[in-house]
């Protein structure tokens, strides 16, 4: 019988323990099969963060640092700047790279610094239960803003990539998706053009990836998964910010 | 005999840690210690080595717990306020047991208090600092050609025992310029870092993790005894400390970096009255000589510390004398330095009141 579809390499096996619906299990995976694809997991450092995906070095089959919160391109830099011929990547939240982490990212981009940063936005802090995050919309329901966001008293949500997209550090910018076959498809593509876009030594690469938290929006993950679409894409459309020409 | 050359201090902290081998340097501007940069910025692109200005302190430490997670000899300088911002990488550096070097030129604080130098920085290097419990080899400095010396040794410390090492100078010793003899070549501890580094596994072992999260309690608390276990060992190894004409004393003076400087010229002040003093310099603030203490504690009745600062080390000398000798405190602040005259008078005092 052929085998059509099995773990890829480059991740451990380990249970994943996110929430029943949660989508960084199906974004580890396109990671890892991105990994297999270009025959880099054993040339590859990955960078954790802080929140739900702090262990995701237990998951991803290739070595991996613990970054503090916010601090993974700061991590990330001095990995690729000591291993200058492997493959360095950050995984990062929302909480992680928009609000505490916000210098290091900006820095980190514009430097040129050569790694890949996947950064799955969600909206929300899911692993400290459902705070504002910086890109939590204006009206949503939070534990922290429980009668909704409020421009006035909260702020504005932040728009990542259109902000690093300003750098010309950042050579590869772009906003994916994964509520869809063909969505999660086209994220998968993202991802490993950003890293192609690494190996060919050209600069900054960050993919955000528009993620759902079903625990914490308090919704099923087909109602999540209506609400990204009908709320986050209008805040947060999707495409290429940054090098969707670039020859790699 | 090496090269002898006239160096400033910061300079030749720098161009020791070229020499131990470090290619990896990130950094942030701040008085009293930037020249390391200046000097850091140079050498490092002629060499091909690595030089980061980093955006903040925090991302200066974090860049460098990033090289230190591939195994390379990597160091990042600041002063007080710019290791305060560090503290939070110190303890992460520390709990991930990442070999590096953390150089501290000292300034007075609280706050932005001020560019000129100060020793006010002990509680705050040598007591922790940063979140949990852990211990920094905190190395100190009396001259330019010591700071070359324990510069060497800090890099060595450190891959000998998987763990951060710290320099810890007042602004004078990076500022001032001396008289320093090069050895031709270094005695470099070569450390064997291919079990744990993150230089990719190209699949032909199991993948290295480098983190300092332990989400078990059990677990954490074995990881946190095997930490303590090694700073026992360090402690065992590494405590340096001067003792100069301490038998027989009639008081003992203890001081660091700069201060024990002054304190060498005052020992001759006081002879000449008839007063015999000695000094105990830690060379190492952690691990503390707390064995030299204890050794005159009860035989020389009265220990005098004197530091840049309003009683900081002033805690681990009591703490070693243990109730056995009275023990004085002189200290300055703001930048001013505790001087010839001044620490005499204190000992003079001491004499008067026995």
């Amino acid at each position: 019988m052929a085998t059509v579809y099995q773990k890829p390499h480059a991740l451990t096996g380990k249970p994943f323990h996110y929430c029943p619906g949660c989508t960084h299990g199906i974004i580890h995976r396109l990671v890892a099969e991105v990994l297999d694809e270009l025959g880099i997991e054993g040339t590859t450092v990955g960078v954790a963060s802080v929140g739900c995906t702090y262990n995701s070095y237990e998951y991803f089959n290739c070595d991996m640092v613990q970054a503090a919160h916010g601090r993974a391109p700061a991590v990330a830099t001095g990995i690729r700047r000591s291993l200058p011929d492997r493959q360095v990547f950050t995984y990062q939240g929302d909480g992680d790279l928009a609000a505490i982490g916000t210098a290091e990212i900006v820095h980190a981009a514009t430097r040129g610094e050569k790694i890949t940063t996947i950064f799955v936005n969600n909206a929300i802090y899911g692993m400290t239960s459902g705070q504002m995050a910086p890109t939590t919309l204006v009206g949503q329901v939070t534990t922290t803003t429980p009668f909704g966001r409020k421009p006035e008293l909260h702020g504005y949500p932040v728009r990542v990539c259109e902000m690093i997209s300003t750098l010309e550090g950042a050579v590869y910018v772009e906003r994916v998706a994964v509520n869809n076959v063909a969505n999660v498809r086209k994220a998968k593509a993202a991802i490993k053009r950003a890293f192609k876009v690494q190996m060919a030594g050209l600069g900054f690469s960050i993919v955000e990836v528009l993620s759902i938290c079903p625990t914490n929006w308090g919704m099923n993950p087909q109602k999540s998964l209506e609400w990204l679409e009908q709320n986050m894409m209008e805040h947060y459309p999707l495409g290429n910010f940054k090098g969707k020409d670039l020859e790699v | 005999m090496g090269e002898r050359l006239l160096m400033k201090g910061n300079e030749v902290i720098a161009e020791a840690a070229l020499r131990a081998g470090c290619r990896h340097y990130f950094g942030y501007p701040i008085t009293p210690q930037t020249e390391v940069a200046h000097y850091m910025a140079k050498k490092m692109e002629q060499l091909g080595g690595t030089f980061v200005q980093a955006e903040s302190e925090v991302a200066a430490i974090n860049m460098v717990y990033g090289a230190a997670s591939c195994g390379v000899r990597a160091m990042t300088s600041s002063s007080s306020p710019g290791i305060s911002l560090k503290q939070e990488g110190i303890s992460y550096s520390a709990g991930a047991e990442l070999p590096m070097v953390i150089i501290d030129i000292v300034r007075c604080g609280p706050g932005l208090g001020g560019i000129l130098p100060a020793q006010c920085d002990y509680f705050q290097m040598v007591k922790g600092g940063g979140h949990g419990d852990y211990s920094l080899p905190v190395l100190a400095p009396c001259s330019v050609q010591e700071m070359y010396e324990l510069v060497v040794e800090a890099f060595n410390i450190a891959d000998r025992y998987r763990n951060p090492v710290v320099i810890m100078g007042d602004g004078y010793l990076g500022q001032m310029m001396e008289a320093v003899t090069f050895r031709d070549e270094e005695p470099i501890y070569k450390a064997d870092k291919s079990e744990w580094a993150t230089t990719g596994s190209e699949l032909k072992r199991d993948h290295h993790t480098v983190t300092s999260i332990y989400i078990e309690a059990d677990v954490l608390e074995a990881h946190n005894n095997k930490l303590q276990r090694k700073y026992a060992e360090i402690k065992k190894n590494e405590t340096r400390v001067e003792e100069f004409n301490c038998e027989g004393a009639d008081v003992i003076v203890t001081a660091y970096g700069t201060v024990a400087r002054i304190v060498k010229n005052v020992i001759k002040d006081a002879e000449k009255e008839g007063i015999k003093v000695g000094l105990i310099r830690p060379i190492t603030l952690w691990p503390f000589p707390s064995e030299s203490f204890e050794k005159y504690a009860g035989k020389c009745n009265d220990f005098l510390c004197v530091e840049m600062s309003a009683g900081q080390m002033i805690e681990d000398v009591k703490l070693a004398v243990n109730g056995r000798s009275a023990v004085h405190f002189y200290g300055r602040t703001g930048g001013n330095v505790p001087s010839q005259p001044e620490i005499l008078e204190q000992i003079r005092r001491i004499m008067a009141e026995k």
